[in-house]
C-alpha cells in the first residue's frame, strides 16, 4: 500500500489523468442515464470536482483541495496555472477573428464595467456589514473582483490578513458560482454566441470560473469568454488601489 | 509533425505572457495583463494566415487540437484544486460579497451583449459530441 502510495505521488500528473478520466467518466455515465443528457457531462465533472475539492479541505484542512490528500497531489499539477493557460490557447485554434472583431468594443468596455461593477457591489456589501475604514472598504470590494485582485489591493494599501483572506473567499465564492451557475442562467441571458461569451468574460472576469462556467455550457464558447476575462484581473489590479481606492476614500471620509 | 503545432502553441503561450508581464510593468501593478489573452490572439491571427509559407498541417494541427480536447479535463482538475472549503467557510460577508457580484454581472450581459450588431455562428469542435 505504501509502495503503491509512493508510486502515485512520484508519477503525480499520470496519477492526475487517471483521476480525472475516472471523473469524466463518472460524470458523462451520470449524465446519460440519470439526467438523459440534459446537464451536460461536462457541467456534472465541473461540479463533482468542486465537490471532491469540498471534501479535501474538508479532510485536511489544507488549501488546495483534493490536491491535499497526498496520493492525488498530482491534480494540482494537471489543474494548475500553466496547464489550464497552456489548454486555453489552444481553445483559440480556428476562432472566428471576425467575430472577435465585431465584439471587440463591447468586449473591452466589459472589462471596465464589470471590474468596477463588481468592486462596487463588493464595497457596498462591506459597508453594509459594518465596515468604515477605506482600507477594508476597497479591500473587499477588490475581492468581489477576483482572488488575485483583493489581496493585490490589500496588500499595496497595507490591509490586515484576516482582511485579505476575507477578500479572497469573496473571490473564490465569485469563481465557484460562475463554474456553477452558468450553464444554468446561459439560455436566459443569451449566452449562445461568441460575442455574448466576450462580454460574460470580460463582466466576471474570474478566469477558472469563466472558462468553467462556459466549457460546461457550450465549449465551443470558451475561447471567446476566456479571452476577454484573462485582461480582466490586470484591469483590476490597476483600477482598484488607484482610482476605485479614492473614489472610496472621498466617499466614506 | 505534432511537434510542430505543440510547438507554435508553446511559442505563442510564451510571448503572450511575456508581453502581459511587461504591461504589467510598464502599467506599474504587480500582475500580469492579460497574457493569455494576447497569446489566444497571437495564434488565432496565426492561424488565419493563408499563406502558402505559413500554413499547417493537419497533422501538426493535431498537436493544437489534443490540448484544446483536453481543456475541460484540465478545467475539471482545476476545479477539484480549489480551496472550496475555504469558500463555504469565509463568513456571510464574503459569500454575500461573491453572490451580488455574480448576480449584477449577470444581469449586463444581456445589455452589453447587444452592442456589436449581428451574433455569428459557432464553430465546430473536433470532440463532436458537444452541444
Amino acid at each position: 500500500m505504501d509502495a503503491l502510495s509512493q508510486l502515485l505521488v512520484k508519477n503525480g500528473i499520470i496519477t492526475g489523468f487517471v483521476f480525472v478520466g475516472v471523473v469524466m467518466w463518472f460524470s458523462y455515465w451520470l449524465s446519460d442515464r440519470i439526467t438523459r443528457g440534459r446537464i451536460h457531462g461536462s457541467a456534472i465533472a465541473i461540479g463533482l470536482g468542486l465537490v471532491l475539492a469540498w471534501v479535501g479541505g474538508a479532510v485536511t484542512g489544507g488549501n488546495k483541495g483534493i490536491a491535499d490528500i497526498t496520493v492525488f497531489s498530482g491534480v494540482a499539477l494537471l489543474g494548475g496555472a500553466m496547464f489550464r493557460d497552456f489548454a486555453i490557447i489552444a481553445t483559440a485554434y480556428g476562432a472566428n477573428l471576425d467575430a472577435i472583431k465585431k465584439a471587440g468594443i463591447a468586449g473591452a468596455l466589459s472589462v471596465v464595467i464589470g471590474v468596477v461593477l463588481s468592486f462596487v457591489v463588493g464595497a457596498v456589501t462591506a459597508v453594509l456589514f459594518g465596515y468604515t475604514d477605506p482600507v477594508a472598504i476597497s479591500t473587499i470590494g477588490a475581492g468581489a473582483a477576483t482572488y488575485i485582485v483583493g489581496p493585490v489591493t490589500g496588500t499595496a494599501l497595507g490591509a490586515s490578513s484576516d482582511l485579505i483572506a476575507l477578500s479572497v473567499a469573496a473571490g473564490l465564492v465569485k469563481s465557484v458560482l460562475v463554474m456553477v451557475a452558468t450553464p444554468l442562467v446561459a439560455s436566459s441571458i443569451g449566452l449562445n454566441n461568441p460575442q455574448s461569451a466576450m462580454v460574460y468574460g470580460g463582466l466576471m472576469g474570474t478566469t477558472s470560473g469563466v472558462a468553467g462556467g462556459l466549457a460546461a455550457t457550450d465549449a465551443r464558447l470558451v475561447p471567446y469568454g476566456a479571452m476577454t476575462a484573462t485582461f480582466y484581473t490586470g484591469v483590476g489590479c490597476l483600477l482598484a488601489p488607484s482610482v476605485l481606492f479614492f473614489a472610496v476614500k472621498a466617499l466614506v471620509a | 509533425m505534432v511537434i510542430y503545432g505543440v510547438s507554435l502553441l508553446a511559442f505563442c503561450m510564451l510571448f503572450g505572457v511575456y508581453v502581459g508581464d511587461l504591461l504589467g510593468e510598464l502599467l506599474g501593478v504587480q500582475a500580469n495583463v492579460g497574457g493569455v489573452g494576447i497569446s489566444m490572439l497571437l495564434l488565432i491571427v496565426l492561424s488565419n494566415v493563408s499563406s502558402k509559407r505559413f500554413h499547417l498541417k493537419p497533422v501538426s494541427e493535431s498537436g493544437i487540437q489534443f490540448w484544446s480536447a483536453l481543456y475541460i479535463p484540465i478545467v475539471v482538475a482545476m476545479a477539484a484544486k480549489q480551496n472550496v472549503a475555504a469558500a463555504l467557510s469565509g463568513g456571510w460577508m464574503a459569500l454575500t460579497a461573491g453572490v451580488a457580484a455574480v448576480a449584477v454581472s449577470f444581469l449586463l450581459i444581456p445589455l452589453l451583449s447587444r452592442f456589436g450588431g449581428s451574433n455569428a455562428p459557432l464553430p465546430e469542435t473536433i470532440e463532436g459530441s458537444e452541444p
